[in-house]
């Protein structure tokens, strides 16, 4: 095994029957020259584990399966073609800067480029403060890089307006887990969920969103535990669920509390865990009690029998574990939504034992860790408060400044667009984010962005937003840096780099690096000759916080195939279950919150009578500044569509007008019954005009300041023609890639929401000349079964 | 069936296509996949199958039968192989004559292509891409006894009914205990 013998500490799923005998690394289909440089996959917040194929002359050329015990060989096929973003025709290769404001970008040289970065916040904090330039992170990058980001807002920029994409991402869970927990991790590994007799998946397309993921619920189907689904849509997991209950989305809180009223009324509540290890119950109780099945069904639009059958697995398991997602927490009460699973949770002692367990399952590849060390508004390495004094003087010592200047709490991502609006602020660094994707009301954000005075953005592809950039610099893809990330499970593993950054690209942590020297605030700061001296930094800098990494290093991930923070010292395996005989909190103890349903931003009404959701579909990662110019991805699913039920009256294809208070866009419907009448829903990965961002309201969570992404009224009615679906932006004189970009010519919806089937894609002109022949010698052989 | 061999399950698939992404990657036949993916009765169900070779052991592959230029080939361990290069005439026979629509047919090339377990891993003790990929282990690569310790709740069918007659096959479907039927509906009732 390429990881054999790995340590109980970080055991994986050798409980599976393994696909295959011989070991990975042991393998090769072309001999001589080729590499396999072991790494994991640049998207979703399961990290499977990869190896990269790299040939003689360093070119990353290919994928082979691992066997990583996060994932034991499975990809998704969007882990399948992640390495062909490297050698990607589409790749920044030089800086690019625009002389004039509606000007073109044109290349330059990184001296330039540099140049007009360091002048513009120069200029920017000279007239309107250090505040007034920001930095917008992201999530989909190792800690280093997370971590640098913070640091570098903070001591080379000396401004307090620093925020991260996971606040479109995770924040809901992170705030719910700290007000809770103490701490914000899963409490559990995924293979717990083996040893689960009930698993509960709320708001979170596990299929489509984490696909690999599915391998440890199907296994624990085999032995016997229940699935229980909830979801607006009968998801790919839901399809053959024991129990899936389709509520309205925004009403998670009213059904969490009507399961929570029938395991307290029968008596399935565990009495001791709550005396023993948790405060607050009885005020939870008072609550729930007023949630009887027909009063949160009637709240939920589902069956009462549907929350009584729930309550009643649930409350009489021995073990069960809840997983949510964003469908759960991308609302404005997206934190209280967490909590009353949480009081679930801790009413019946799910936690700290094999099979008894909760967790967030956190969107992006370092949704995780991209949260823990301090590129958040509110936050230092170490998942410390930046308003804690001690907090404060330990990370300034580790820093080498005086406490004094390290800047106070700053605003949230969206609050700093409309900031961006109001001119307060001025400059922007943005990287490894698509707002003009991404974001909500997307009118709004585009308005922020149109007002600064100078805006530069780091990326590999020239996203929407980068393409409106003063200055782009190009970067690197995960393939071309090593580094960490903490997977949805918080187990910490290793990005290892195959190849260098193609032309002039850079690595992303030294553009950053370059940069804080130029401007030559603390620039001995930022000398950092490797990512490795960025993690021992880091370390440091987390030792004694929340998120203690000071344990971890390259090499213990290494040998044993991940290390879960906390690891507070050298000698210390890691700990993959948390939570196991005291909480994180001053007095040890959980604390329950009771939480009142409160309506989403929006209701539906005369005007906008049904519910718009937004979310992922398989093929396609975020903002799909990396998945839409992949071949075999945008064949799968070159478009987006509006789904809807059957009783609207729409047929598959036609064009269908999707109007809310912020905008319209029309798209092809896509008629499915697993979805409820009262709500359509459309992928949120496509730029304007077919951008699901279009629509959504900027409503935020007052906790979490996350968006109310998942649920705002609309209309639906037949439209005259489909929006056009924008390709891919290329660099600035370079031709587009005829063959990833075929497949967008085609107008109509995709099959199923997972994609066409392959008997369902336009051929291409190779193959519809393969496919005419065929046809005319063999009519029905060939022919989709349907 | 085979000693070793694919078992698909369509009851675990969620239809995200890995397989067919990595069939595409094969060395062998780069951007081509020879994985059907269908998604059943969309409208309905949200269910979807992958179909592969299922290397048809009685009759003896059909599209071997009907190879006029003996093209493809059967091995001693009864994977029926991909047309060889050197002999296909393109004439499409096999395409006519496979029960179960899997042979593709690439004009340009004036070549066949289909699944052969991806002979390349599986010579060599591996599982096929497909199978190794999977996220969900709709499909599955090792022995029926495997299968069996795995799933004890399921059950796999070799034997497919077309019209009055039947097919066995060296790959198998996995049903559900409960609604095992020998042998399985090999069209569309």
């Amino acid at each position: 095994m390429s990881l054999g013998g790995v340590p109980p500490v970080a055991p994986g799923v050798d409980r599976f029957v393994t696909a295959g005998r011989a070991a990975s690394d042991e393998w090769a289909t072309e001999g001589d020259g080729e590499r396999l440089v072991p790494t994991h996959c640049s998207y979703c917040g399961v990290q499977c584990g990869m190896y990269l194929r790299v040939d003689r002359a360093g070119r990353v050329f290919g994928v082979e399966p691992r066997d990583h015990p996060i994932n034991r060989l499975k990809l998704c096929p969007k882990g399948v073609t992640a390495y062909q973003q490297v050698h990607h025709p589409d790749r920044l290769l030089h800086p690019l800067v625009r002389d004039r404001r509606d000007g073109p970008l044109r290349r330059a040289s990184w001296d330039e480029a540099l140049d007009r970065v360091v002048a513009a916040i120069r200029d920017i904090q000279d007239r309107h403060g250090r505040d007034a330039f920001a930095v917008y992170s992201g999530s989909s990058m190792t800690t280093e890089k997370a971590y640098l980001m913070g640091k570098f807002a903070r001591v080379a920029l000396g401004t307090r307006h620093v925020d991260y994409n996971g606040r479109l991402c995770m924040v809901s869970a992170a705030a719910a887990n700290k007000l809770a927990f103490g701490a914000d991790r899963a409490s559990s590994p995924w293979f717990d969920l083996l040893d689960a007799e009930v698993i509960v998946v709320a708001g979170t397309n596990v299929g489509e969103c984490f696909p690999v993921l599915t391998q440890y619920v199907w296994a624990a189907r085999d032995r016997g535990a229940k699935l229980v689904t909830v979801d607006p849509r009968r998801t790919p997991l839901a399809r053959t669920a024991d129990v899936h209950v389709p509520l309205r989305p925004g009403t998670d809180v009213a059904f969490f509390n009507g399961v929570l009223h029938v395991v307290e009324r029968d008596g399935l509540v565990d009495e001791a865990f709550i005396a023993e290890r948790t405060t607050g119950w009885e005020a939870v109780r008072g609550l729930v009690r007023r949630y009887p099945p027909e009063r949160a069904g009637e709240i939920c639009g589902v069956d009462p029998a549907l929350i009584e059958q729930v309550g009643q697995l649930w409350g009489r398991a021995e073990r069960a574990m809840a997983l949510h997602g964003r469908g759960l927490e991308h609302h404005l009460h997206g934190v209280d939504a967490c909590l009353s699973v949480i009081d679930l949770v801790l009413a019946t002692g799910m936690l700290g034992r094999p099979g008894a367990g909760y967790g967030t399952l956190t969107g992006q590849g370092n949704g995780q860790g991209g949260r823990e060390h301090g590129q958040k508004a509110d936050q230092l390495p170490g998942a410390r408060s930046i308003e804690d004094p001690e907090a404060r003087r330990y990370v300034a010592g580790v820093w080498g400044i005086d406490e004094s200047e390290l800047p106070h709490q700053g605003t949230s991502a969206v609050e700093m667009v409309r900031q961006m609006a109001r001119g307060e602020i001025r400059g922007l660094l943005g990287i490894c984010n698509n707002p003009l994707v991404s974001m909500p009301n997307l009118p709004e954000i585009r308005r922020g962005y149109d007002a600064l005075d100078f805006h530069v953005q780091i990326d590999f592809f020239l996203s929407e937003t980068a393409a409106r950039a003063d200055v782009v610099l190009p970067g690197s893809v995960w393939a071309e840096d090593e580094g960490v990330t903490a997977n949805g499970e918080g187990r910490v593993v290793k990005h290892n780099r195959a190849t260098d950054p193609p032309g002039e690209a850079r690595v992303d942590w030294e553009i950053v690096c370059d940069i804080a020297r130029r401007l030559g605030r603390h620039a001995d700061g930022f000398a950092f000759r490797s990512a490795g001296e960025i993690f021992d930094e880091l370390r440091l800098a987390s030792r004694g916080g929340g998120a203690d990494y000071y344990g971890i290093t390259y090499d213990k991930i290494e040998a044993q195939g991940g290390v879960f923070w906390p690891c507070p010292s050298l000698d210390h395996p890691g700990t993959p279950r948390v939570f196991v005989d005291r909480f994180p909190t001053p007095d040890g103890r959980a604390r329950f919150h009771p939480v009142e349903w409160q309506p989403p931003a929006e209701e539906p009404d005369a005007a906008f009578p049904l519910r718009l959701t937004t979310g992922r579909t398989v093929a396609h990662y975020l903002s799909g500044n990396q998945t839409r110019r992949i071949g075999a991805l945008v064949e799968q699913t070159p478009r987006p569509w509006v789904e809807v039920h059957p009783s609207l009256g729409f047929a598959d294809g036609d064009p269908v007008t999707v109007t809310t208070r912020r905008g319209a866009i029309t798209l092809p419907a896509l008629v499915v019954a697993s979805i409820r009448p009262d709500t359509v829903f459309i992928p949120y990965h496509w730029a304007a005009p077919v951008a699901a961002n279009g629509l959504t309201v900027d409503a935020l969570d007052a906790r979490s300041r996350i968006p109310e992404f998942k649920v705002c009224a609309c209309r639906v009615e037949r439209g005259a023609a489909l929006d056009t679906v924008p390709a891919p932006l290329p660099p600035p004189g370079h031709a587009p890639p005829v063959e990833e970009r075929a497949a967008l010519a085609d107008a109509g919806p995709p099959t199923a929401p997972q994609g066409r089937g392959t008997g369902e894609r336009p051929v291409s002109a190779e193959s519809a000349a393969s496919a005419a022949s065929a046809e005319s010698a063999a009519p029905a052989d060939q022919e989709d079964p349907r | 069936m085979l000693s070793e061999t694919l078992f698909i399950d369509p009851g675990r698939c969620i239809g995200c296509q890995a397989c067919v992404v990595a069939c595409r990657e094969c060395d062998s036949h780069r951007g081509k996949s020879m994985i059907h993916l269908d998604y059943l009765e969309p409208e309905e169900s949200g269910a979807a199958m992958p179909t592969v070779c299922m290397h048809c052991q009685d009759p003896v592959a059909p599209c071997a039968e009907v190879c006029p230029a003996d093209a493809i080939l059967v091995d001693e361990g009864g994977v029926v192989l991909s047309a060889a290069k050197d002999r296909c005439i393109a004439c499409a026979n096999c395409v006519h004559a496979c029960p179960f629509g899997v042979p593709k047919l690439d004009v340009a090339e004036a070549l066949q292509y289909k699944c052969d377990l991806c002979y390349d891993r599986t010579s060599q003790g591996r599982a096929p891409m497909c199978a190794t990929v999977c996220p969900t282990d709709a499909i599955f690569y090792g022995s029926y006894a495997d299968l069996l310790a795995a799933r004890p709740h399921s059950r796999p069918v070799d034997v497919f009914a077309f019209g009055d007659g039947t097919v066995q096959t060296g790959a198998a479907v996995v049903v559900p205990l409960d609604a095992a039927r020998h042998p399985a509906p090999g069209g569309w009732t």
